[in-house]
């Protein structure tokens, strides 16, 4: 297997504002280009955490430590950079230009379907109206939505039901051609087949976008992963290949939460 | 016994409430009678010097609108502060609690400091001093409503538009604001009917004008003071007039605040 | 931009503080030639636009007794006053304030009454003063006192506030507790269009209408103290049962179920389960409607009779403070003018505390 590293997480730490100890102890995991790794673990294990820590939205609210290094790998150059060190406002706007991010809630934005989509190709400076449009398209096929919406692009996103909400989501996120695509238990506020419909459609993009998505959902894990990070209590406890962390855990605890026995 | 104690307060209270709607229709009801009986065309036609209505009428609201051009815009910024970049932080908290407090003070009193500050310099009573009383009570109120209507928008949603790359005083205009549109909307109508009602602040900041007039710099033409004005003379028939603009002043308000409440209603659904 | 954008909203909230600041400033600043001349003795002066003659004092140093008990010891800064009466001489004592010096040209008049009507007769001035009766012609001295006006506000404002709480926490609690929703609703409905009815027109109303309904009743006149106190409650009721109801209705369902699981009645849920949860919401309420209720001008301006004497019946006509800001300020100069923001000061200062104290106390915003 010709693995890539995209991204590489060193010795990094997180503390919430506020806290007196760390939410993230020294983690080291590497993410591996154009295949999906899933952060599992259960409740107030820090994957959430880590995960937001990628795109470092926790920037959002002030006041939270970082230690260690997150390094993204700069695709013109080969170069690895820390983007701990982005301190100004247009380096983070790029850097989740590069890092989308789909919540666990579908959020999509008051204005049309159209207008959701290529709200981040306006913000990145396009213009052009046939190239949005073609850019948008492309979209909403990625997202398998196209068929569903083609004939009503001018209507409120809001109007559209909850698994097609998170879809619009995806495309939204994969219309500025990110090079990683993070996802916060994308499908634990959809119904089941909305959530079959989003696993396959993960299981499709890893070919064009590195995927890490946090699931509470074991099954879900092993379904659509390829690369498995099993976490408690802040600390990443294993990692590996999916197939090697479900059938062959090598530590006890690991085998343990696979097995259902807690969490 | 406390079977008995329970029926007398229920009863009290029930007499109360019929007490307050006793009140309501009282009012109302005095107020629509004398009030339509005064009501023909000649009132709109005609200005105050000709025992009409109308240049009383378009300067209330040209009053109440000037005061919105200046009071929304700053409330509305405070408000966003508040909300978007404060984090909770002691000194938002005190603006916050400050801003409750400056909604209660007395509006007479904010007639005086106006006076003070724009009338007393000039010489003379204008109508720029009366618009900006009212967009001085109208502030807090905005302050209030825009807080409030932003924090029901969920954290996600700021946070997706984040994480799209945009800036954050684009995704609070393009996306928090927006989806707040209705409430911010219904809470500004609402605060609108509120100051157009006032009397006291315009007392001895713009006065009153007996003639149609746009100018500002001088005393400017108000429905609420001439009411004042208007309902203590002995000429009954000025006093009918009184009665005609309340009339007209209750019914534009009370239909607003209507409004209002459907409109928020049929945003819940 | 987005710096810029954070700034400006930063400074956009300052104003807020502002404004309230510069009110404070601007109101003293212009009232302080009346504090200057009359102190604290402005707030217990009943006098309002009586001229005074003042006389030029003797060399002969006085120590005369004060029933107040303050020592007057000024020399020629005192002048006794003539007030035509008799041979009744007044003790002539200085400002609170202390030593705030009078300019040479004026005679600065400040008069103690310990009764508010009446005359303090020093036997030793009559002899003393009587052959400088007759001295240079002095400048005439104006008194303003906001005696009456304050008596009024608060007078005016505890007989709202007696009228106005029973009845609102009767209709807060027929509405979250008795009435079923098809009533409660509608019902809610018209008590908050009950608040949104402007003032004057409770004015209007309360003058034409109510007023002599209360005289018929009551005796008296159709507009007085009473009247004015009347109405001012019917005003503030829809305010404090809107509030009221909130606070109440924000007690948890299961506090409530329990207590009716163990045989209470509706009143003894309200009484010892509703009321004390919500206290401080439905306290906190009921304090910031006394703040509007002190504050409130056009639906007392009608009512209250605006003359400046003391109610010596609740159905006497008198004033309040905004009732005399709003009848006097237009025509106002000089002291007179200052003397009105004086009444203003005091009335914003008032109301803001109370308004704070509701606020920073009871009403305390969790977010």
């Amino acid at each position: 297997m010709n693995l890539e590293k995209v991204m590489d997480i060193k010795n990094f730490s997180f503390t919430y504002a506020g806290a007196e100890k760390p939410s993230l102890k020294n983690i080291n995991l590497p993410i591996y280009y154009k295949k999906v790794t899933a952060l599992i673990g259960p409740s107030g294990c820090g994957k959430s955490t880590l995960l937001r820590s990628l795109n470092r939205i926790h920037d959002l609210y002030p006041g939270n430590k970082y230690e260690g290094e997150i390094l993204l790998k700069d695709l013109e150059t080969g170069k690895m950079e820390n983007i701990l060190e982005y301190k100004k406002e247009n380096e983070l706007i790029k850097l989740r230009q590069r890092v989308g991010m789909i919540f666990q809630k579908p959020t999509p934005f008051p204005m049309s379907i159209y207008d959701n989509i290529a709200y981040g190709l306006r913000l990145m400076g396009k213009k052009n109206k046939a190239e949005l449009d073609e850019k948008v398209e492309e979209a909403l096929k990625g997202a398998a939505l196209w068929n569903e919406v083609k004939d009503r692009l001018k209507d409120d996103a809001r109007g559209l039901s909850g698994g097609q909400q998170q879809r619009l989501c995806i495309a939204r996120a994969i219309a500025v051609e990110p090079e990683v695509l993070l996802m916060d238990e994308p499908t634990s506020a959809l119904d089941p087949i909305s959530t079959l419909a989003i696993e396959e459609l993960v299981t499709k993009l890893k070919d064009k976008v590195t995927i890490v998505i946090v699931t509470h959902n074991m099954q879900q894990a092993s379904r659509v992963s390829d690369f498995t990070a099993y976490m408690y209590l802040g600390e990443l406890v294993e990692f590996g290949t999916t197939e090697q962390i479900f059938l062959n855990p090598q530590k006890k605890h690991t085998a343990d939460y696979i097995a259902g026995k807690f969490g | 016994m406390r079977l008995i104690i329970n029926k007398i307060v229920l009863l009290l209270s029930t007499l109360a409430a019929i007490l307050g709607l006793v009140f309501l229709f009282w009012i109302l009801i005095t107020l629509t009678i004398k009030g339509i009986s005064a009501i023909n065309l000649h009132i709109f036609t005609n200005d105050l010097v000709n025992n009409g209505l109308r240049n009383l009428l378009v300067g209330q609201f040209v009053l109440a609108f000037i005061a919105v051009i200046i009071g929304v815009p700053i409330g509305m910024v405070a408000g966003i502060y508040l909300q978007e970049y404060s984090f909770g932080n002691k000194y938002a908290e005190f603006i916050r609690n400050l801003s409750d407090v400056m909604m209660s003070a007395p509006s007479i009193v904010i007639g005086t400091f106006v006076y003070a500050i724009i009338v007393s310099p000039v010489g003379h009573m204008n109508g720029w001093a009366g618009a900006i009383a009212l967009a001085i009570m109208m502030i807090p109120i905005v302050v209030r409503t825009t807080d409030d209507m932003l924090g029901l928008v969920p954290k996600e949603l700021r946070e997706a538009g984040v994480a799209i790359g945009a800036p954050k005083y684009k995704v609070i205009f393009d996306i928090v604001i927006k989806a707040a549109k209705v409430g911010i909307m219904t809470g500004l109508l609402l605060a609108f009917a509120r100051i157009v009602g006032e009397t006291a602040p315009l007392l001895f900041t713009s006065g009153n004008s007996e003639y149609f007039t746009l100018n500002l710099n001088h005393e400017f033409p108000s429905l609420t003071v001439a009411i004042y004005t208007l309902a203590t003379m002995p000429d009954k028939s000025l006093v009918d007039i009184a009665w005609a603009g309340a009339f007209l002043l209750t019914l534009f308000v009370l239909i607003i605040n209507l409004l209002g409440r459907f409109v928020i209603k049929e945003k819940k659904k | 931009m987005e710096a810029f954008f954070k700034r400006l909203s930063a400074l956009s909230a300052t104003t807020i503080l502002l404004i309230l600041t510069s009110i404070f400033v601007v109101l003293f600043l212009y009232a302080k030639p009346a504090i200057e001349a009359y102190g604290l003795k402005f707030l217990v002066d009943p006098r309002w636009d009586v001229v005074i003659t003042p006389q030029k004092a003797t060399s002969a140093p006085k120590k005369t007794e004060n029933l107040g008990g303050v020592n007057v010891d000024n020399e020629d800064d005192i002048p006794t006053v003539n007030i035509p009466k008799q041979n009744q001489k007044i003790n002539v004592q200085e400002d609170d304030l202390g030593d705030i010096p009078t300019p040479a040209s004026t005679t600065k008049v400040n008069t103690q009454d310990d009764d508010l009507a009446g005359v303090n007769v020093q036997e030793e001035d009559l002899g003393i003063s009587a052959p400088t009766q007759n001295t240079q012609p002095q400048k005439q001295k104006v008194i303003y006192g906001g005696l009456v006006p304050i008596v009024g506000t608060i007078l005016s404002t505890a007989l709202a506030m007696i009228f106005a709480v029973p009845i609102a926490m009767g209709i807060a609690i027929f509405l979250s507790e008795i009435a079923p929703p098809f009533i409660s609703k509608p019902v809610g409905i018209a008590i908050e269009l009950l608040a949104a009815i402007p003032s004057i027109i409770y004015g209007m109303w309360g003058l034409f209408y109510f007023g002599p309904f209360i005289s018929h009743i009551f005796g008296g006149g159709s507009v007085s103290l009473l009247v004015a106190g009347l109405v001012l409650g019917i005003m503030i009721i829809p305010f404090m049962a809107s509030l009221t109801r909130d606070s109440m209705k924000t007690t948890p369902d299961v506090l409530k179920e329990s207590a009716y699981a163990m045989g209470a009645t509706k009143f003894e849920v309200i009484k010892d389960v509703i009321f004390p949860y919500a206290k401080k919401g439905i306290i906190g309420s009921m304090i910031l409607a006394l703040g509007r209720a002190l504050g409130e001008t056009m639906a007392v301006a009608f009512v209250i009779g605006g003359v400046f004497t003391f109610p010596h019946k609740l159905t006497d006509p008198t004033v309040s403070i905004p009732v005399v800001l709003a009848n006097n300020f237009a025509e106002s100069s000089g002291m007179s003018l200052s003397a009105l923001f004086y009444l203003a000061l005091i009335l914003f200062v008032i109301s803001f505390i109370v308004i704070s104290f509701a606020k920073f106390y009871f009403l305390r915003d969790k977010k």
